[in-house]
Order: structure tokens, then C-alpha cells, then sequence
């Protein structure tokens, strides 16, 4: 388990996670054993296509599956040593925002139309750290001023739809470190807004996570930002971990047939990491339908074109090579790297 | 680099920051019947209020002969059957009825708000039970239940309110569930989630007053209905005696409709006024409110 359980030292060690939604064709495991680790101040990446998983994990995390559909039905998410897939409302209402908090892919509708985004920031401040009406309101104007937005004194009083929506989603992450979360969920934070504003908002986590050392979960399709954000990353598919390890090692030598497809579907990436510039490539078919999920196979093997009978009977277990990279693939030892 | 050089039009633009409400307003004055039905409303609930002390005739008193045409002698709007002062009815009239419709309309909407939002954010079983009891409601012949009501349990005002509110407030509670059903769904709810919000800070200060437009025109939609229901129970003798309302006017000069039909007219047309008010301020307020029809 690709060293998930000896590094009892990590800030967040989530351990065969098994995350399971009701629909109308019964029970479906949206989340299948995943297991990974995130130190003080790290950071990792959660990558693959729309409907594999990784915004079930972020939700997951936060203890915001939907209801009722929705529950943890295996495994541990253990925060500095708590387990809180266990916990109580309560507690995790106590950690949400303030141990952990999330950004969210929408900025356009992330914030509350009602309510001037001063008070959308203070009022966290108040719920957790009881500051005054005051101090919680002067704190929001250091907050929108540490995410640059310009004079933030009057900006405060501003409400959301005065904003951009790369405004936004500054004010979104001046909320979510609000009171200096220990780890920050961003779940496709730049999917919604533009590229220059893309890299913009980038740089101001990449500079944030240096200023108050907070790590940071990433969750995105966006391959370059990968390269560019975290040290590590997780591959999913199909609700499973595919391949986990360091982004230079899995982008330079994927040891998943999944990834590789995700990789060789995005120009010029390979570029900024080996000199070879290959042709791109489209991974055949989709991701498989919710019903399929959680069969006792390998579930990108109807889309592989390296699959065998034992892909089609049987589930592969991670391949552990160097420095903690593993792949869920009965033929991982077989890509080149 | 912020977003302010990079898009220049959001960042220098001049708006002063305004609530949505604020807008809303704008919209809701620039609509000429509405506004004009407000003034129409507010006459009227200034007549209710002062009207009484500024023309202090008892409304019980037998001042003059029965009939009396309006204008004659010194009686602006004439006399009723048994030689009331119609104009002393109708103003003492009017608190009764704006005081029924109001309080009726604010138990309907609390109700209502109450059972919707409590439908609309847990779902679940919480929903089922709720909404069948709002079902339940809905089937029930309405003037026929609160007419059981009244005869059980007295004609008081208190009762009478209580009898209207009670039939009324299936379609607030409709609206509510389904705007929270809405809004629920929202990213801004789930980041809030996020953020720590308990539940009851959720359903009163995330979703509620995002909710609240088209529970606003309901509700005076509301009042104006009220008014009806209060005027249809009292034609039919189950309202306070002891009290006069517009629809009890009607309802004891009724027989002599033929003869002197100004004794049913005027309250009637009372009653036609400040519901066509009522209305058309409530319109006012759907075109204000509506999302769809505001421009931003």
C-alpha cells in the first residue's frame, strides 16, 4: 500500500478509503481503496477525467458527501492522528474552514449574492476564532489585501457580482485561509476562469503555501498545473488510484497505460520535462459507467491497448518502484520508462 | 499583477456597492402601477389607522334613519339598515379587515416558511411527512374547513386569523421547499458547508434570504386573499359580532341590496380597491424580484 501506514507521521493519512453512493442501480463505490499521504506543508495532486473520483475524495475529506446518498463505508481519513471519517457533525463543523478548509471550481457562484464579501469573510472569522465584528472585519481587509486584490478597504464592502471572477475566486481563497487552515482543498480552482487569470491565481497559491506553509490538496485535469503546483501526485480512475508518486517521476515514466494516455494527450508538456516532443494521442472510449465500478477487474482495460485476460478477471494490486511510485497495473514492469 | 490591470472595465468601475434589495427597489420604482397601487394602499392603511380618531362616530350607534342616500344630511357615505354611519363603518371596517389579512398572511407565511424549508433542506423522510401534511392541506375545501374552525371555537378575531392562516399556507410552503431545493444545490451552500456553517445558519442566513423574492410576492399576494377569505367569513355571519368589518357590512345589508344597493356597494368596493392594491404592489414586487427579468 504504497507506504500509506509506516508514515504515521503525516499531517493527513488516508488509509483504503471507500467512498460508496446510492443510485437507482443500487450501491456504487465511487471511491475504491485509496490510500495516500500528505506531510505538513506538502502538497499533491489528484488528476484524471470528469467522473473518477477526485471531487468525491475532496468532499470526502471534508466530511461533505452528499446526503443522504452518500458514505464512507471503509477506511480511515486520519488528521493528525484523528479519524475522521468517525468523527462527530460537530467536530468536523469544528475543523472545516478552520483545520481544513476548500476552494471550489465555480468562483462565479461560490459566494453568496446576498451578503458583501467582507462579511462573507468575517463571518468565519467569528464562527471560529470569535473575533469581534470589528476585528473580524479589519482582518477581512488584510486577507483581500494578502490575495491582492486592490484597495481592499473598499473592495469589502463590495458585493459578489461587482467582481470578476478572478476576484472571486481571490476572495474565495482569502476566506479559505481565513484562519489558517493546516491543509486547503482546492478542487479545480482556474477550470472556470481564464488562462492568463489561470496562471495568476497559481502563482498566489504557490505563494501563499510559502508564506503560511498550509498544504495544499490539488485537484484538477490540468496536467501542466500539476507540473507547476505539487511535488507529488495520484492518478484516478474509475474511483481508484492508478499511480501515485512523484509528478517528475509519473510524468517522465508512467508506469499506468491511463496516464501515459493522459500525458501524451497534452502538448507540449513533455517538453518542459524530457526533450522528446510526441505526437499527441487520444485515450480510445470513456470512463466506464457508475454501474461497472467496483468490479473485481481492471477497469481501464475495455480502453487499454496493452490488456490481457488477467486485466479482464482480476483486480491488479500496486507495483512499488523507486521513491514511493506505485501503479495499479499488472503490467506496469512493462511500459518503458 | 492583479485582476484590476488585467481587466480594467471591473476594476475601475465606478458602482457604488448596493444589496440586491437595493436594485430590486429601483426596479419596483420604475413600475407606474405598482407604485401607484402602493399610494392607493398606503391612503388606505392611513385611513385604517387615523381614520377613526379623525372622524369619531361610533360605527354601532343608530345615527339617523335607516337608508340615507350618501351626501344627505351631513352623512358622506349615507346610513345602513339600521341608520349606521356607513363612512364610520368603513373606517373601523378597514383595521379589521387590513389587521385580519396581515396577521392571517404573516401565520400562512411563517408556517409555510417553517414546513418548506424544513422539506426542502433535510429531504429525506423529513420531506415526505411534510409535504404530505402540506398535500393534506391542499385537498381540504378550504372555506368549508375554517368555517368548521370558527363554528367550533367561537367567532373571535383571534380565531378568524387563525381559521384563514391555517388553509392558507400550503402554497408558501410550496415555494419555499422548492427554492430550497433550488438553492441547496448552490456552490455557495457547500462552500459555506465548508467553511463550518451549522445547519440552522444554513437554512436562516445562507439559503433563506436568497430565497425570500418569491416568498415576498406570496405573501403579499397574501394579504390580499385574506382580506377575501375574512370578507367571505363574515357575509356569512362567522365573524366577530362585536366588531365591524368590511365583508360584515355586506353581509347584514345584503337583503336590502335592491333597494339600497350603496349600503353593499361601498364596502364592496372597498374590499375591490385595496385587493387590486395589494396585487398590483405585489406584482410590482414579482417583476422586481424576478431574477429573470432583471438586467445586471
Amino acid at each position: 500500500m504504497s507506504g500509506a501506514t509506516e508514515k504515521s507521521a503525516a499531517l493527513l493519512s488516508v488509509q483504503n478509503l471507500r467512498v460508496e453512493i446510492k443510485t437507482r442501480d443500487g450501491v456504487v463505490p465511487v471511491i475504491d481503496d485509496l490510500s495516500f499521504d500528505l506531510a505538513e506543508g506538502g502538497n499533491i495532486s489528484f488528476v484524471g477525467e470528469s467522473g473518477c473520483g477526485k471531487s468525491m475524495t475532496a468532499l470526502a475529506l471534508m466530511g461533505l458527501l452528499p446526503q443522504p446518498a452518500g458514505r464512507i463505508a471503509g477506511g480511515k481519513i486520519l488528521f493528525d492522528g484523528e479519524d475522521l471519517s468517525q468523527a462527530h457533525d460537530q467536530r468536523l463543523r469544528e475543523i472545516r474552514g478552520n483545520d481544513i478548509s476548500m476552494i471550489f471550481q465555480e468562483p462565479m457562484t461560490s459566494l453568496n449574492p446576498v451578503y458583501t464579501i467582507g462579511e462573507q469573510i468575517a463571518e468565519v472569522l467569528r464562527r471560529h476564532q470569535h473575533k469581534s465584528r470589528r476585528e473580524a472585519h479589519e482582518r477581512a481587509i488584510e486577507l483581500l489585501d494578502s490575495v491582492h486584490i486592490p484597495s481592499p478597504a473598499q473592495r469589502v464592502n463590495d458585493y459578489p457580482h461587482q467582481l470578476s471572477g478572478g476576484q472571486r475566486q481571490r476572495v474565495m481563497i482569502a476566506m479559505a485561509l481565513a484562519c489558517k487552515p493546516r491543509i486547503l482543498i482546492a478542487d479545480e480552482p482556474t477550470t472556470a476562469l481564464d488562462v492568463t487569470v489561470q496562471a495568476q491565481i497559481f502563482d498566489l497559491l504557490s505563494e501563499l503555501r510559502e508564506v503560511t506553509g498550509t498544504a495544499i490538496i490539488l485537484i484538477t485535469h490540468d496536467m501542466g498545473a500539476v507540473a507547476q503546483m505539487s511535488e507529488r501526485m495520484v492518478v484516478m480512475y474509475a474511483g481508484r488510484k492508478a499511480e501515485e508518486g512523484r509528478v517528475r517521476d509519473v510524468i517522465r515514466s508512467p508506469r499506468h497505460p491511463y496516464t501515459k494516455g493522459l500525458i501524451s494527450a497534452v502538448p507540449h508538456l513533455l517538453d518542459t520535462v524530457t526533450d522528446e516532443r510526441p505526437e499527441l494521442m487520444e485515450i480510445p472510449g470513456i470512463v466506464p459507467p457508475l454501474a461497472e465500478f467496483g468490479r473485481p477487474n481492471c477497469l481501464f482495460a475495455s480502453r487499454c491497448h496493452m490488456a490481457s485476460d488477467q486485466c479482464r478477471s482480476a483486480r491488479p494490486d500496486d507495483q512499488i518502484f523507486e521513491h514511493q511510485h506505485s501503479a495499479a497495473c499488472f503490467h506496469a514492469d512493462e511500459m518503458q520508462p | 499583477m492583479s485582476d484590476a490591470t488585467a481587466n480594467p472595465v471591473t476594476g475601475s468601475e465606478a458602482v457604488k456597492a448596493r444589496h440586491p434589495m437595493a436594485e430590486a427597489f429601483e426596479m419596483f420604482m420604475r413600475n407606474y402601477a405598482a407604485v401607484a397601487a402602493l399610494i392607493v394602499l398606503l391612503l388606505i392603511i392611513l385611513a385604517a389607522i387615523f381614520g377613526p380618531m379623525l372622524y369619531p362616530t361610533d360605527p354601532f350607534e343608530m345615527v339617523w334613519a335607516p337608508f340615507s342616500p350618501p351626501g344627505a344630511e351631513g352623512f358622506l357615505l349615507g346610513t345602513d339598515y339600521l341608520g349606521r354611519d356607513m363612512l364610520a363603518g368603513l373606517l373601523n371596517g378597514a383595521r379589521v379587515s387590513l389587521a385580519i389579512g396581515l396577521a392571517a398572511a404573516f401565520m400562512s407565511v411563517f408556517i409555510g416558511i417553517t414546513i418548506g424549508a424544513l422539506a426542502g433542506f433535510y429531504r429525506g423522510w423529513v420531506e415526505e411527512v411534510l409535504m404530505r401534511i402540506t398535500e393534506f392541506f391542499q385537498v381540504l375545501p378550504t372555506l368549508l374547513f375554517s368555517m368548521v374552525i370558527v363554528a367550533l371555537f367561537g367567532a373571535s378575531l383571534p380565531i378568524v386569523t387563525f381559521a384563514i392562516g391555517i388553509v392558507s399556507w400550503t402554497a408558501v410552503a410550496r415555494i419555499t421547499r422548492a427554492e430550497f431545493l433550488r438553492i441547496r444545490e448552490l456552490e455557495y451552500v457547500t462552500a459555506s458547508r465548508s467553511t463550518g456553517a451549522s445547519n440552522a445558519k444554513l437554512i436562516f442566513s445562507v439559503i433563506l434570504p436568497n430565497a425570500l423574492p418569491p416568498i415576498i410576492v406570496q405573501a403579499a399576494l397574501m394579504v390580499g386573499s385574506a382580506i377575501l377569505f375574512e370578507a367571505g367569513l363574515s357575509f356569512l355571519g362567522l365573524s366577530d359580532p362585536n366588531v365591524v368589518s368590511w365583508g360584515q357590512i355586506i353581509g347584514s345589508n345584503r337583503q336590502y341590496i335592491l333597494d339600497a344597493s350603496f349600503t353593499v356597494t361601498i364596502p364592496g368596493l372597498a374590499i375591490f380597491i385595496t385587493v387590486l392594491a395589494i396585487s398590483l404592489v405585489g406584482d410590482g414586487l414579482n417583476d422586481a424580484l424576478n431574477p429573470r427579468l432583471r438586467q445586471r
